[in-house]
């Protein structure tokens, strides 16, 4: 169900827990599962599960509880904006506006091609680089100006 | 005064390259480490140095440090946690992000001073989802603590260790409450637990345990460095030492600056380059979205420190201070923020579930032009029903704003009722604005 590389991965997170406890490794476990898959399909929560010998549904708990997991397929590049309140005060409303415009999407949408997914986020604690913008989850991108949604789209577009 | 006076003291163009082992080294780190471990400093002394430091809690609730320090049952047979919260998800709020970035090894130093005062065996720095790559570098950080003998059994050659692991988050705000995160660092969704038992006595898998905020840990080494006396002397009576302050919003120069507690909020203001484009201040939130906001007028006479917020009818919480221009429209503030707590209730107390859905639907239609002649008194009842009515605090932390933003600007959101329109153009508005969408000019 996972590669190699991800399971490698995974050992690595249940060592950093005491014996018996590898049921903490689960939010790492999905998040490595996810990067891999690209979201996170029922079989795969149940594998992670198996995996941790924890019961099916607490994994899926937890994969519905924090809102960076994907329980539906997004497309290959996943935009989620910040639209909090500092965020919004340096034009994070207008940045989200944008790549609607530019994307031919709302929220929770992803274009016809699969490329490109568009989501509201919350606060990413980087209120000082304003507007800040999410790519795939793990890469944060700050002081988002039309500019530079533009470079970062034509980056991606090519990937 | 310098805006970088001590864990970001001498970090500068090049943060991204001086926050190794080497260079934390070079600037004094884990100096304090070594003479502890060396002298076997007696854990109580160092608990008694932290209480006359006067350094209180810097992730939002102030609690003094030492006195937290001393609840930990230090002869506890058995497995003692020591917890880091860097799931700093508090809207205005992102220092801990630079401390972690730019200095991590100030963290891990105050761990370990941690770990050697309360004899805790395993450490966990949790870290807000969002912040990926600074996650990876505090996972670096640590390997490198762990090669020098910093970290792991027998440290610096004593009988002393201790095993210090990163553990990511993955979006969910209420993990910032110490029980939650206890909960998610199990493996269980974030929900708080009821108090007591506190921590102290049953925290990670029922173990005694502490948790302390990122910039505490990192103040540690500082404070004991230079000493109780001289850290509790940067700052006023009960409010030691130097805080870093998150500055957001409509200012020019958005971003952290060390200060220390007492120093006048203009000054702050002043060094973030004052309100953009040179436009009046009308308002700003002291400390992080939870704080209730105050008018300019209040907030331009309060020195920045826990006692004077706390006097003005505010709080220094995690000292994010998020500012507002006269272009900003308060009826849509308080929407933005009322649906993030609504977003975030994590659903466990019904007072937080459904009064902060019910917070946001109200705010929501007095923004687009549809509210109600009882709307308001609707929302502070709605306030005063979820407030102390809950497991934790998230739910005062959105009955708060309501309260506070209807309190200081109580004519925006009659205007807004009564006029179905905003007494800020909309065309200077950056929030964006619904109420042109829905509804026909009168």
């Amino acid at each position: 169900m996972l590669s190699q590389e991800s399971l490698r991965q995974i050992n690595k997170e249940i060592a950093k827990y005491p014996p018996g406890r590898k049921q903490s490794a689960i939010m790492s476990a999905l998040r490595i599962a996810q990067t891999e898959k690209g979201w996170l399909p029922k079989e795969v929560i149940e594998f992670v599960a198996d995996y941790l010998d924890m019961p099916p549904m607490a994994a899926y708990e937890v994969a519905t509880f924090y809102n960076m997991y994907d329980l539906e397929p997004v497309g290959r590049h996943k935009l989620t904006v910040c639209t909090n309140l500092p965020c919004a005060l340096s034009g994070g409303v207008h940045v989200a506006e944008y790549l609607k415009r530019r994307l031919g999407i709302g929220f929770n949408e992803t274009t016809p091609d699969g490329k490109f997914t568009l989501k509201e986020g919350e606060c990413m604690g980087a209120c000082g680089d304003a507007p800040v913008l999410l790519h795939n989850n793990h890469r944060m991108c700050g002081f988002m100006s039309m500019d530079k949604i533009d470079r970062l789209l034509s980056e991606l577009e090519n990937q | 005064m310098s805006a970088r006076a001590l864990i970001l003291a001498g970090i500068g163009a090049d943060a991204d390259r001086t926050w190794r082992l080497q260079d934390y080294v070079a600037r004094g780190g884990y100096d304090t480490l070594r003479k502890i471990v060396a002298e076997k400093t007696p854990p109580e002394a160092i608990i008694a140095e932290l209480k006359t430091s006067g350094l209180r809690g810097r992730g939002g609730a102030g609690f003094p440090t030492g006195l937290k320090w001393s609840f930990m049952p230090r002869a506890f047979p058995g497995d003692k946690y020591l917890v880091c919260n860097s799931d700093e998800g508090e809207p205005g709020t992102f220092k801990d992000r630079d401390i972690l970035r730019y200095n991590p090894h100030a963290v891990i130093e105050g761990m370990l001073i941690g770990a050697w005062v309360m004899g805790c065996t395993r450490g966990y720095n949790y870290i807000h989802g969002e912040i990926f790559q600074v996650y990876l570098r505090f996972e670096e950080a640590l390997e490198e603590a762990r090669a020098a003998g910093l970290l792991g059994q027998n440290i610096l050659g004593s009988d002393f260790s201790f095993e210090l692991f990163a553990h990511h988050g993955y979006g969910a705000y209420v993990c910032g409450e110490e029980t939650a995160l206890l909960e998610s660092l199990e493996g269980k969704k974030g929900q708080p637990r009821f108090k007591p038992p506190f921590p102290a006595s049953y925290g990670l898998y029922g173990k005694p345990t502490t948790i302390n905020n990122t910039e505490t840990f990192a103040s540690v080494p500082f404070v004991l460095k230079m000493g109780g006396e001289a850290f509790l002397g940067l700052g006023k009576p009960n409010n030691g030492g130097a805080k870093i302050f998150s500055i957001s919003g409509h200012v020019n120069r958005p971003g952290n600056y060390e200060l220390n507690l007492g120093t006048p909020f203009p000054e702050l203001l002043e060094m973030a380059g004052g309100v953009r484009d040179g436009r009046k201040l009308k308002a700003v939130i002291p400390g992080g979205s939870s704080a209730p906001v105050l008018p300019a007028d209040i907030i331009m006479d309060c020195t920045l420190d826990f006692d004077a917020i706390a006097k003005a009818g505010s709080m220094l919480g995690s000292g994010a201070v998020i500012v507002m221009d006269e272009t900003a429209c308060m009826v849509r503030a308080l929407e933005r923020l009322s649906y993030f707590y609504h977003e975030e209730s994590c659903g466990q107390c019904t007072p937080c579930r459904e009064g902060t859905g019910w917070l946001y639907r109200v705010v929501r239609r007095i923004e687009e032009g549809l509210g109600r002649s009882g709307d308001l008194d609707l929302l502070c009842s709605i306030a005063e029903n979820i407030s102390g009515r809950t497991i934790c605090a998230l739910g005062d932390a959105a009955a708060g704003p309501v309260r506070s933003f209807i309190k200081h600007f109580i004519d925006e959101f009659i205007y807004h009722i009564e006029y179905k329109k905003c007494l800020v153009p909309l065309a200077v508005q950056d929030l964006g604005s619904q109420i042109n969408v829905n509804v026909s000019p009168t």
